[in-house]
């Protein structure tokens, strides 16, 4: 099963939107919630990824019966380091970004502790793809 | 039926019902409906006669209500003519509280702790933010930690413990159901409840009586300025050491939640979080005005502070060992709107679900008897309704020649009855409303 959410970009006030309609999702399915906690965490960081640094963007989430896999493909400036901005703490945020809570620099660190397999492409001036995997362990019951 | 923060009424047959394991108890439904079709049960006031020493516990918000020139002390005589022997207020026990939510927040590192003392949101967490539970504060709050603590106080001074009816006068439905089926804690130490709207009538009219003072019935000097403004909104937060918040209303909280769930806020060491608009203020059966109630609250907690010294009242003077007492059991999660336990299904069940979704017409007029279309098509896929139950549907399903005009009427009547197709002026705003 598949759902897509367009984002726009700059757009703060509804970085979020995505997420909480994922989580309802989950919640439906009866997923465990240790599991939807860490989808719903790094879906979220995705999305205010894309609203920080990109012009618009694509989350598409598909489900099946072992694995959630997020893809976030955007339109947008590209990273030009991706192993530099893995990093912890590593932000090319602006200064008004940062005064509004987001840009801290965790945000790809984070995704990828919160996920079971993650990969970037990205193409300096174009924008940049994520995709993300997290297996579903807990519904053999 | 749409203001309910987790879809829990239907309409079937003319009347609401509510679905037990989603409701929460926050009286929202009880405030919006314009016919009072929502009754909160309580217990019959006879009952208290069985018992010899019968106990009221009052909350402060129960004085609050009504006009500052009725004192006190003749608001505990009403109360005594009424048949209580002991009256005690709710948050006498609030020092003791205070030293419990301390030591708790010194041995647990989970930050940021939700206050315990609203049932409501207790209720609201288990059901919709499962992933929240450990965050629960797990202090009893002052109802318990009074019931407790003056149960004890009585038997020790000799009096047999079945002979105690302990009776809570409750401002919401929530505390009912708080100590009918107690989360986190084995059993309720209070008897009964009776509910502060029907105290309030009571009261008002014993003081309409013309009375001597009595003796004033029995009860203790334990109440403190904090505890007077407690129940109210920050009642708790000021008391936090480091950041914290106060939320109140529902639609606030589940607002804030909701948010909070994605992307846990920094630095916030302790929420407290109020189902009612001003707190217990607000309470659905709290029958005075809710901003005039937390004014005189207010006063009044400022001429206890103005002749109370700054020490807290701790640890029960031996009633009440806190560390035995003064803390909740485990409160698990109970998810609501999980489509199925198996997993396949689920997603089955979630497929069908939005195919759905794609036809009906999405603005949630509530015709169907379910709150919105999204709940309409959970119904469906989980076999409680049909899709021929939606207004919109049946005209489309009619012109296809899939419905007669005939089903459709008999589809409407069985949602909300037969009556309701019939005229009547006694309606809010028709001819004869009210009579």
């Amino acid at each position: 099963m598949q759902f897509r959410h367009k984002i726009s970009g700059g757009d703060f006030a509804r970085a979020g939107n995505v997420a909480s309609a994922v989580k309802k999702i989950l919640r439906q399915l009866n997923i465990d919630h240790s599991v939807s906690k860490r989808i719903v965490i790094a879906l979220y960081e995705g999305e205010v990824n894309v609203v920080a640094h990109a012009y618009s963007g694509i989350i598409e989430v598909e489900i099946d019966e072992n694995k959630i896999e997020t893809k976030i493909t955007d339109k947008g400036p590209g990273i030009e380091d991706i192993e530099k901005a893995m990093e912890e703490g590593y932000s090319t945020a602006t200064p008004q970004v940062r005064e509004m809570g987001f840009g801290a620099g965790m945000g790809l660190a984070n995704m990828k502790k919160n996920s079971d397999s993650m990969k970037i492409s990205s193409v300096p001036g174009e924008g940049t793809t994520v995709e993300l995997v997290t297996y579903i362990r807990n519904h053999a019951g | 039926m749409t203001v309910c923060p987790t879809q829990a009424i239907r309409v079937r047959k003319g009347k609401a019902t509510i679905i037990a394991n989603r409701c929460v108890d926050c009286g929202e439904c009880y405030k919006a409906c314009p016919v009072s079709a929502i009754v909160v049960e309580q217990d019959d006031l006879e009952m208290i006669f069985k018992f010899p020493v019968r106990v009221i516990l009052i909350p402060s918000v129960l004085i609050g209500q009504f006009p500052k020139k009725i004192m006190t002390s003749s608001i505990y005589n009403a109360l005594k003519d009424i048949g209580f022997t002991h009256i005690y207020e709710v948050e006498n026990t609030v020092d003791m509280v205070l030293e419990a939510s301390r030591q708790y927040m010194h041995e647990q590192k989970e930050r940021p702790m939700i206050s315990s003392y609203c049932p409501a949101i207790i209720r609201l967490i288990q059901v919709k933010y499962p992933a929240l539970v450990g965050n629960i504060m797990k202090v009893n709050p002052p109802i318990d930690m009074s019931a407790m603590y003056y149960r004890e106080k009585l038997k020790v001074s000799g009096i047999p413990e079945d002979q105690i009816g302990l009776f809570y006068a409750t401002p919401c439905a929530a505390k009912i159901a708080a100590v009918k089926s107690p989360v986190g804690e084995k059993e309720s130490a209070v008897t009964g409840v009776i509910n502060i709207n029907f105290l309030y009538n009571r009261i008002l009219k014993f003081l309409q009586r013309k009375y001597t003072e009595s003796d004033p019935p029995e009860t203790d000097d334990l109440l403190s300025s904090r505890g007077i403004v407690w129940s109210l909104t920050r009642g708790e937060v000021v008391h936090s050491n480091g950041r914290a918040l106060a939320i109140d209303g529902i639609k606030n909280v589940n607002e804030f939640l909701e948010n909070f769930e994605n992307e846990k806020p920094d630095n916030i060491d302790f929420l407290e979080l109020r189902a009612c608009d001003e707190s217990c203020a607000g309470g659905i059966l709290i029958s005075g005005n809710r901003f005039l109630t937390v004014e005189r609250l207010k006063n009044r907690a400022e001429e206890f502070k103005a002749r109370e010294d700054d020490r807290e009242r701790k640890l029960g003077d031996g009633y009440l060992n806190i560390n035995e007492h003064g803390f909740l059991g485990d409160i698990g999660p109970r998810p609501m709107g999980k489509l199925d336990e198996d997993f396949s299904t689920a997603l089955r069940k979630m497929e069908r679900q939005r195919r759905i979704m794609c036809f009906l017409p999405g603005f949630d007029c509530a015709g169907c008897g379910a709150p919105d279309c999204q709940t309409l098509s959970e119904d469906i896929v989980q076999g409680k309704a049909q899709i021929s139950h939606c207004l919109f549907m049946q005209h489309q399903l009619i012109k296809q020649n899939l419905l007669s005009q005939e089903q459709a009427v008999r589809i409407a009547e069985k949602i909300w009855g037969e009556e309701r197709f019939e005229k009547n002026c006694k309606k809010l705003g028709a001819e004869d409303e009210n009579i």
